[in-house]
């Protein structure tokens, strides 16, 4: 199989047990694989060939762990080669079960270590306005878990004074904060400012509806609920 | 019009009476000079760049106190091309987002970080505000230029010498200067002597000139620590009758000893090492110069170390 544009959705499990060495696909259903996929194929204005752009989307991937998913993907939009996810997590081999964007093409930030996304998410927006890229979109994934992080409030709260329009936050919310988030997630969000949407993130059409909501002069967050059975569903 | 950052430090120095002050003009400038530059703030010294914040609205961005988001902003902002500086107090650039520092390097990023307030400039505040840690922290960390001026022209020529390059770099502004500004970049011969080497960094030097007056020793001068200038220390210390060290350094006791051992591997050498304490919390308010006294880094203190130590 080539890295190839004509990969699609259904190619994913394939792709995914090339990671998981579970040849029936069974843990292919990931938390995040659906928005990844709407994302990337029907979001996102980035590919190989701009990957370099400066005017390219943004896409961070905050949560890092557990990037099976994040690795099909990137292999079915031709980022890197399928051939690549055989050999993952070997010294050698630049696909870890952190991405890392010093060795992955097309991957916008290192990860590992929750709470950063966010952070560097604003700066991205903030380094873009100061050229007069008002374009440019900036999607970071975190997860509902990775919300304890104290980090990610001090974006939230800046991000939506600053009205950072061109900024996205997509969290995943498979209920795996130990500790909860009462009222919802959302209204944390709206409450600094931001437009925040919660959808079904299984369903396709939905997701892509409120990743491209209209939300002037403001960030935009959006809630994207799983089942908490899924394969991820113990992962923040 | 000023258009570059080379043309900037070619067209002289304005008189500044501080470092703070020759920090904030020189940034400031930069600004005008380069659209690369940006700054990044959390509630320090926002009314120093406020003229620049009123030229630039969209290069000077105070993110509250919030020292975390502050590292992750630059991060991001460098991430898009341009050349962050971010500015705040030592203690809380340095410690409070440590992880946020390290993983710069982890996302191939690099900003200038300039703090202010070196071990103990801020003294009535008392410890929260100390930061003797901060070099031996950044040497914990690959690539990083750490620059330690001892007088406001240093701190400008070192500021612009930051801005036009692409590293990771420490910039460490006191409150406390010597009297002369002296050439920047790697150590420099300041006395030359037969009893030994004195190594002494940025802010430190007054008193060492003054604990050495009367001492046959070479005394070396550094505005910069990392990267470390070995061959200057080696010249120095195999040219005199003694391969005899004395290491003052402003931060934490003994920061540099290992670069000091790394630089004479091959010479059987003695070291004293100078510098903040390390054994003891102090808790204690007063002036800098009361913790100098404490610490052993006021010149009579200096002085009898060294006579002790020399053969």
């Amino acid at each position: 199989m080539k890295a190839s544009e004509a990969l699609g959705y259904d190619d994913l499990p394939a792709l995914v047990g090339r990671l998981t060495g579970d040849e029936r696909h069974e843990s292919s259903s990931s938390s995040t694989l659906d928005v990844l996929w709407v994302l990337y194929d029907q979001v996102l204005n980035v590919s190989p060939d701009t990957a370099d752009s400066p005017d390219r989307d943004r896409f961070l991937l905050s949560k890092g762990h557990g990037p099976m998913a994040y690795y099909s993907v990137l292999a079915a939009k031709g980022f890197i080669e399928p051939e690549l996810l055989d050999g993952w997590a070997r010294f050698d081999s630049p696909l870890g079960h952190e991405p890392d964007r010093v060795l992955v093409p097309g991957v916008e930030m290192s990860a590992g270590s929750l709470g950063h996304g966010l952070p560097l998410g604003v700066g991205t927006v903030l380094g873009l306005r100061a050229q007069e890229r008002r374009q440019p979109r900036v999607v970071v994934l975190v997860g509902d878990g990775e919300l304890d992080e104290g980090s990610n409030h001090e974006a939230i709260a800046l991000a939506g004074r600053l009205g950072l329009e061109q900024l996205t936050a997509v969290v995943i919310d498979n209920s795996t904060a130990t500790h909860g988030w009462p009222g919802g997630i959302d209204r944390r969000f709206a409450v600094e400012g931001w437009e925040a949407l919660t959808v079904d993130g299984c369903d396709h059409t939905a997701l892509r509806g409120a990743l491209t909501a209209a939300h002037p002069n403001r960030p935009l967050a959006v809630v994207a609920r799983i089942a908490s059975n899924t394969a991820e569903g113990k992962q923040a | 019009m000023i258009t570059s950052l080379d043309e900037l430090d070619a067209a002289g120095r304005r008189f500044y009476p501080d470092m703070l002050f020759a920090f904030t003009d020189t940034v400031s400038q930069a600004m005008d000079a380069d659209p690369r530059v940006a700054v990044v703030l959390a509630d320090i010294s926002t009314p120093e760049f406020g003229a620049a914040a009123a030229r630039h609205p969209d290069r000077v961005v105070n993110v509250g106190i919030r020292e975390q988001l502050m590292i992750g902003t630059a991060c991001g902002i460098a991430l898009t091309g341009l050349r962050p500086v971010v500015h705040t107090i030592a203690s809380f650039l340095t410690q409070r987002p440590y992880e946020q520092i390290k993983l710069l390097g982890h996302q191939g990023a690099a900003v200038v970080l300039v703090g202010y307030g070196a071990s103990y400039d801020i003294t009535e505040q008392g410890r929260t505000h100390f930061a003797p840690e901060d070099v031996a922290l950044f040497g914990t960390l690959p690539g990083w230029t750490i620059h330690v001026p001892g007088h406001p022209d240093e701190a400008q020529r070192l500021l612009l010498d930051a801005l036009r390059t692409d590293e990771r770099v420490y910039v460490r502004l006191s409150a406390r200067a010597n009297a002369d500004a002296h050439p920047t970049g790697g150590f420099q011969v300041l006395r030359q002597g037969r009893k030994g080497t004195v190594l002494t960094v940025g802010p430190t030097l007054d008193a060492v000139l003054r604990a050495t007056a009367e001492l046959d020793v070479t005394v070396l001068y550094a505005s910069t620590v990392r990267p470390f200038d070995e061959v200057s220390l080696r010249t120095a210390v195999l040219a005199a009758d003694h391969p005899d060290v004395v290491l003052v350094e402003p931060y934490l006791v003994g920061t540099s000893t290992h670069h000091v051992n790394r630089t004479l591997v091959h010479v059987p050498h003695r070291l004293l090492e100078l510098g903040v304490g390390r054994d003891a919390e102090l808790h204690a308010y007063g002036t800098p110069e009361d913790h100098d006294r404490a610490h052993g880094l006021d010149g009579k203190s200096i002085a009898a170390a060294v006579r002790r130590f020399l053969r």
